[in-house]
């Protein structure tokens, strides 16, 4: 069993390492095909990222959707799951449902939707819509990460606050609603994460007008390999592990993910 | 909280924010898929209100009939190899010392952040002629000549489970760190040896999650866009792709719009089953 845990975890890591140590390799590569092992040392690819306007360009437009279209899916999930945990609703249950529906689906779904939607009124091909479209496809994880904030909130806190005259309005203001930040923050950072990541909904969205990062690598893909291609995808591996990393060391990762409370209290 | 409030006409006017995008945003882009999956589509890539049913003929057509077994078995297959692994990481995970533990989570935690764009770049690299596996074993002597393991059927595969493989790890994790320590240790007390322990104890009080959690790699496998077509031929493309290459390069939006509602129907199909085990495990 020992024998097995062992084998079983490193080849785990290995297969979950592997293709990201290739894809290293190549990124570091001095001429501009994929050579094994690699010829030379060079960081040019990743000099190229923010030197060629192309490349530049489509950093700048991922990352105006991704930070917008998280502030919006925030602003579209806190409401939400404030009142549908504090408040008895009676359509709580299929409200709830409705906000997990479009991020639970197959994202082509949302894609289709997003692209006949945006056609329909006429506005297509537009940076604006592939914001809208991304924030309701994510909004998802913040409405997750809140609900699960006040599902633990400690109501007497709250209740004290009422106690000692505050309305409902000031007790939100002062007492729930910091409590709830570090949760927004949370669900925040997953819908920016995710939305740099997306590749189909702002694909079909975007109607050849609008090129994200993503939608970049694909287009440069179907011309043939670049290590510039490579190297943004290192930058990606680098952000990905060093957000979790820091969420590791200074958040409640394992609580986060839903672990036992009582595995909190086990030996460092 | 504990006690629900009664709600307020302004509670109501703070809900009619979220509900409304919702509803705006994802309720009506749905009824219109729903209207145009009955449009008239004219060649080259235009269509007009109509109502026909062609579309929705079309689905029983062989090729998409074969597309649908297609993407339902790889999905399915890659599901189960990868709650085969996951299950048993996942418990060995669990019973690890803080440190690894952490490290483990925040690999797996990264993995599940990467783009589908990257892991199917980094695969076809990988799998590749130029600089991937071959190469390194040509290197090593291990083999004559460097070789192309994609595209292919396995390759499609493999990326199907990289991609589902974390999100396994994350859909068990919660149920397994509250696994009672004292069922395995009673176990063992009694002389079963580790592993018969793992067989006859943990995996018996597993199966629920097992099952909720094939099922839920299965519906995210299938919503994979670019695995299939970075490392498939169009033999080994599953739904998600003929949809968008219907909706894209095909110019057919009515038809991509009856399959995509034909995929909403399938995967609200398997998370209602998914709730319904869950439902019935908690009870």
């Amino acid at each position: 069993m020992r024998a097995l845990k062992w084998f079983l975890t490193t080849l785990v890591v290995l297969f979950i390492v592997a293709p990201l140590v290739v894809v290293a390799v190549v990124s570091i590569n001095e001429n501009r095909y994929m050579d094994f092992p690699p010829q030379g040392f060079s960081l040019h690819w990743y000099a190229q990222l923010w030197n060629d306007i192309g490349w530049r360009d489509a950093i700048v437009t991922s990352l105006i959707i991704a930070t917008a279209s998280a502030a919006l899916a925030v602003a579209v999930a806190t409401p939400m799951a404030y009142v549908l945990r504090a408040y008895d609703i009676r359509l709580a249950p299929v409200l709830y449902s409705l906000g997990i529906l479009p991020f639970m689906l197959p994202p082509v779904i949302s894609a289709l939707g997003a692209l006949v939607f945006w056609n329909a009124t006429g506005h297509s091909g537009r940076i604006e819509n592939i914001v809208v479209s991304h924030a309701i496809f994510f909004s998802t994880l913040p409405l997750i990460t809140v609900s699960l904030a006040m599902e633990t909130m400690d109501p007497s806190l709250p209740e004290a606050a009422q106690t000692l005259g505050a309305g409902p309005r000031t007790t939100f203001r002062t007492i729930t609603l910091p409590l709830l930040v570090p949760s927004m923050i949370t669900g925040y950072a997953a819908a920016f994460v995710l939305s740099l990541n997306e590749y189909i909904i702002a694909f079909m969205v975007s109607r050849f007008a609008v090129v994200t990062l993503p939608i970049k690598i694909v287009n440069d893909l179907r011309y043939g390999f670049t290590p510039t291609i490579a190297a943004v995808a290192v930058v990606f591996i680098a952000i990905a592990t060093t957000t979790f990393t820091l969420f590791a060391l200074f958040g409640n990762l394992l609580r986060f993910l839903g672990a036992d409370p009582a595995i909190l209290e086990r030996e460092r | 909280m504990s006690t629900l409030r009664e709600p307020t006409r302004g509670t109501r006017l703070v809900l009619a924010f979220p509900v409304g995008m919702l509803a705006v945003f994802f309720l009506v882009p749905f009824a219109i898929m729903l209207a145009t999956s009955f449009y008239h589509r004219i060649e080259g890539g235009f269509y007009t209100p109509a109502f026909e049913l062609d579309s929705w003929r079309r689905l029983l057509q062989p090729v998409f009939i074969e597309r649908t077994l297609f993407s339902i078995g790889i999905c399915l297959l890659a599901g189960a190899v990868c709650i085969a692994v996951a299950f048993p990481f996942t418990y060995f995970l669990t019973r690890m010392r803080r440190r690894p533990h952490v490290t483990l989570l925040v690999l797996i935690l990264s993995a599940l952040a990467l783009s589908e764009v990257i892991v199917g770049f980094a695969w076809s690299v990988l799998l590749g002629r130029a600089a991937g596996l071959s190469n390194v074993l040509v290197w090593l002597g291990l083999m004559g000549e460097p070789r192309a393991y994609q595209p292919s059927f396995l390759a499609v595969l493999v990326g199907l489970c990289y991609i589902a493989f974390p999100y396994c790890v994350l859909t068990l994790y919660p149920q397994l760190t509250r696994l009672d320590p004292e069922l395995t240790e009673a176990a063992q007390t009694m002389g079963a040896s580790p592993w018969k322990t793992f067989w006859t104890v943990v995996v018996p009080i597993g199966r629920p999650i097992i099952l909720a959690g094939f099922l839920l790699a299965f519906v995210f496998t299938l919503g994979s866009y670019l695995i299939p077509a970075f490392l498939g031929r169009p033999e080994h493309w599953t739904l998600s792709v003929f949809i968008s290459d219907q909706a894209t390069f095909n110019a057919n939006v009515p038809f991509a719009a009856a399959m995509a509602l034909f995929l909403t129907a399938l995967s609200l199909g398997v998370v209602g089953l998914v709730t319904w085990i869950e439902g019935r495990t908690r009870r």
